[in-house]
């Protein structure tokens, strides 16, 4: 769809934005800068994420400022002010002390969005721990395999999701010291967190951080394998901090809704860190998608950002601008939407609906911040992610036969020609980029290639920089913002008494943008039938939960290499209806 | 459509979206998306699957009607 371009013009009412020219601001910029702009732990003690985003504040006139505003599912609304944040950590860090969870330990959340999961992550951090949340959605495998391969030792989490996730699979993980349940503890084995913290010194000081200290470990999906965990350290902050005055434009006085969960990324970086190092106030909503809840939140919190995702853009456009029209969005003068493309439909749908366009931006776990966007005073082209923050040098590359960046003699060919495609590739250097991949230094290695980072991502570049998204390189899957390796979902199908071999593609899907759809061949003496198919989609939603398939189709003649790996790519081929012998368009988002 | 069809008429949807879902367990006055812990996508379907059970589409507004087992099944026999 070719969208004309969507002007911008200065804020109202003598107000400015913090990027008010690009040029200029790529121009002037600098990591160092950047850094001096954050305060630093005192006595020259080194940087700590938990400082810049608590204590900083706590210590000075935003003291009394709200930082954190929760809202549960009831609607029941909770306030932690910056001095109430610092209190309430602090005494996290303290327990975590007294329980020996020290430096470089890893203290992991299974949690909805209440006060408790802003608490641990800041507390964890400030103990100069190492603080990996899970999404509360995930079933008992993806936790098991990530509290494993993260090598956990302590976790907080709640009653029911302990019952239910936790305490079938707690005998497996023999690593695990310490289970905190939010509340009273329940069962055998675990902690109850409200007794532990109220026995705990709301008085800590952050010990000395190294900038390249180990902080989160998120884990991500490749094609191949088990989930990844990404390691990032401290120095994070200052692309968290720089990034969000940038892209998102956030400033001391703003309310802002990112709708990500802490258990992506996405809600971690912008959702905990960058805003609360800017010192305005935060709002998290434990409620799932709504149309008229969200709504109502954006109207009642006065919510002035909000960071958002296309699939619940796209949910929202269901009902038409006229549902939007009955609510006050009047304090609302940003937004943004990140996790898979944003359709050129939608951004536009935004000044219709919301007065608003809506702007898009492009990164992923290993970059830990935002690298490529639209910005408030940079004029929008529908359907483009933008262009590279200041400080992120961004290229294409000649793509090879798998496309991806083709490698020889250890060099590759950057692609100049406007429209032109080619894999997006990063140049190493900004502070929040991946440092590792816990426990597998050879999947890292492969993430570059002559100095470049290697994203994954096909991409073209117009000739003012704009950067388009085209396809995934590989075979994971974008659903809803998240993003699933087909491996994870293919091995635990396997593992059904009845099927011989699966392959796990994404579906396209006008909502989701992509939805997980296996197709599965079965052993000899089992017959496809609806109630198997049934069966195979309910055990796939117990172990997997949030990662499931929404489809299963039977096909006893998966397509196999010469090596006998499922061809994932012809697959979905098939689904889209193209000739299996031309897979060159794959993957396009709609 | 009296109320036991309606029911009926749910639950098999509800079987279709998430066969894993224990109904039997189900409170009739329970929230449907975090009992059965069905994500958006799934409670999209869910509707999407009622709306051709019931044979006419339901309108985005009315969603909120389908948030229990009790509301849900009273809408759907209120309309026809």
């Amino acid at each position: 769809m070719d969208t004309a371009p969507i002007p911008k013009s200065p804020p109202p009412g003598g107000t400015t934005f913090n990027l008010t020219d690009y040029d200029a601001a790529v121009r002037d910029f600098s990591w160092a800068a950047a850094r001096a702009r954050l305060d630093g732990l005192p006595g020259g003690r080194g940087l700590n994420i938990a400082h810049e985003a608590v204590d900083r504040h706590a210590s000075g006139p935003r003291a009394g400022h709200v930082a954190l505003r929760c809202v549960a599912k009831d609607g029941t609304r909770t306030e932690l002010t910056y001095a109430d944040l610092q209190a309430e950590t602090n005494r996290f860090a303290n327990l975590l002390g007294v329980l020996g969870v020290g430096k470089g330990d890893r203290v992991f959340s299974l949690l909805g969005r209440m006060p408790e999961l802003y608490i641990a992550a800041l507390g964890t951090l400030k103990n100069t721990s190492v603080f990996s949340p899970l999404f509360s959605a995930f079933g008992p495998e993806p936790i098991r395999d990530r509290l494993r391969m993260g090598d956990a030792k302590a976790l907080v989490t709640t009653r029911e999701l302990y019952e239910r996730r936790i305490a079938p699979i707690r005998a497996s993980l023999p690593g695990l010291e310490h289970v905190l349940i939010v509340g009273d503890a329940t069962a055998d084995g675990t902690t109850g967190l409200a007794g532990a913290m109220a026995g705990s010194s709301p008085e800590f000081d952050i010990p000395a951080t190294g900038p390249e200290d180990m902080a989160l470990l998120h884990f991500t999906s490749g094609t191949t394998g088990k989930p990844k965990g990404a390691v990032h350290v401290h120095q994070a902050v200052v692309a968290h901090h720089a990034t969000s005055a940038f892209a998102l434009d956030l400033q001391p006085d703003d309310v802002f809704w990112c709708t990500a969960d802490p258990g992506w990324v996405t809600g971690t970086s912008y959702g905990i860190i960058a805003p609360l190092t800017h010192g305005l106030t935060m709002i998290s909503d434990a409620g799932d998608f709504e149309a008229k809840r969200w709504y109502q939140m954006l109207a009642d919190e006065r919510v002035s950002v909000w960071y958002t995702a296309p699939t619940a853009i796209r949910m929202l456009m269901r009902y038409g601008p006229e549902l939007a029209a009955g609510y006050d969005l009047s304090a609302l003068r940003f937004i943004a939407s990140v996790g898979e493309p944003l359709n050129p439909e939608a951004v536009v749908w935004g000044q219709q609906a919301l007065g608003l366009p809506i702007h898009d931006n492009w990164w992923q776990t290993e970059t830990g911040a935002i690298m490529i966007s639209n910005f408030a005073a940079m004029e929008i082209r529908p359907g483009s992610m933008g262009r590279p923050l200041p400080g992120v040098t961004a290229g294409l590359l000649e793509q090879g036969k798998d496309g991806r960046a083709r490698v020889s003699d250890g060099k590759v060919t950057e692609v100049t020609r406007a429209g032109a495609e080619g894999e997006l590739a990063l140049r190493p250097g900004w502070p929040s980029m991946f440092r590792g991949y816990l426990h597998a230094g050879d999947r890292y290695a492969e993430a570059f290639a002559d100095g470049w980072y290697l994203s994954g991502d096909i991409a073209r570049r117009d000739e003012d920089g704009y950067y388009w998204f085209i396809a995934r390189a590989d075979d994971v899957i974008k659903s809803a913002g998240h993003l699933i390796g087909p491996f994870e979902v293919e091995s635990v199908l396997m593992e059904h008494p009845a099927v011989a071999q699966a392959g796990v593609i994404g579906k396209p899907d006008p909502v989701a943008g992509e939805l997980v759809k296996a197709f599965v061949e079965l052993k000899p003496g089992h017959e496809p039938s609806e109630e198997l198919r049934r069966d195979i989609i309910a055990f796939g939603r117990r172990r997997l939960a949030a990662l499931a398939p929404k489809e299963v189709e039977f096909d006893q003649h998966l397509p196999l290499t010469q090596s006998g790996k499922v061809m994932r790519r012809l697959l979905k081929a098939r689904e889209l209806g193209l000739e299996t012998g031309d897979t060159s368009t794959l993957g396009s988002t709609p | 459509m009296n109320i036991q069809q309606a029911t009926e008429a749910i639950e098999e949807v509800l079987g279709q979206v998430a066969p894993d879902a224990d109904l039997t367990a189900l409170s009739p006055d329970a929230d449907l998306r975090d009992s059965l812990e069905l994500d958006s996508l799934d409670f999209l379907s869910f509707i999407e699957g009622l709306s051709k059970r019931v044979g006419e589409r339901i309108d985005e507004d009315d969603y909120q009607k389908l948030a229990t087992l009790a509301s849900a099944s009273a809408f759907i026999a209120g309309r026809g």
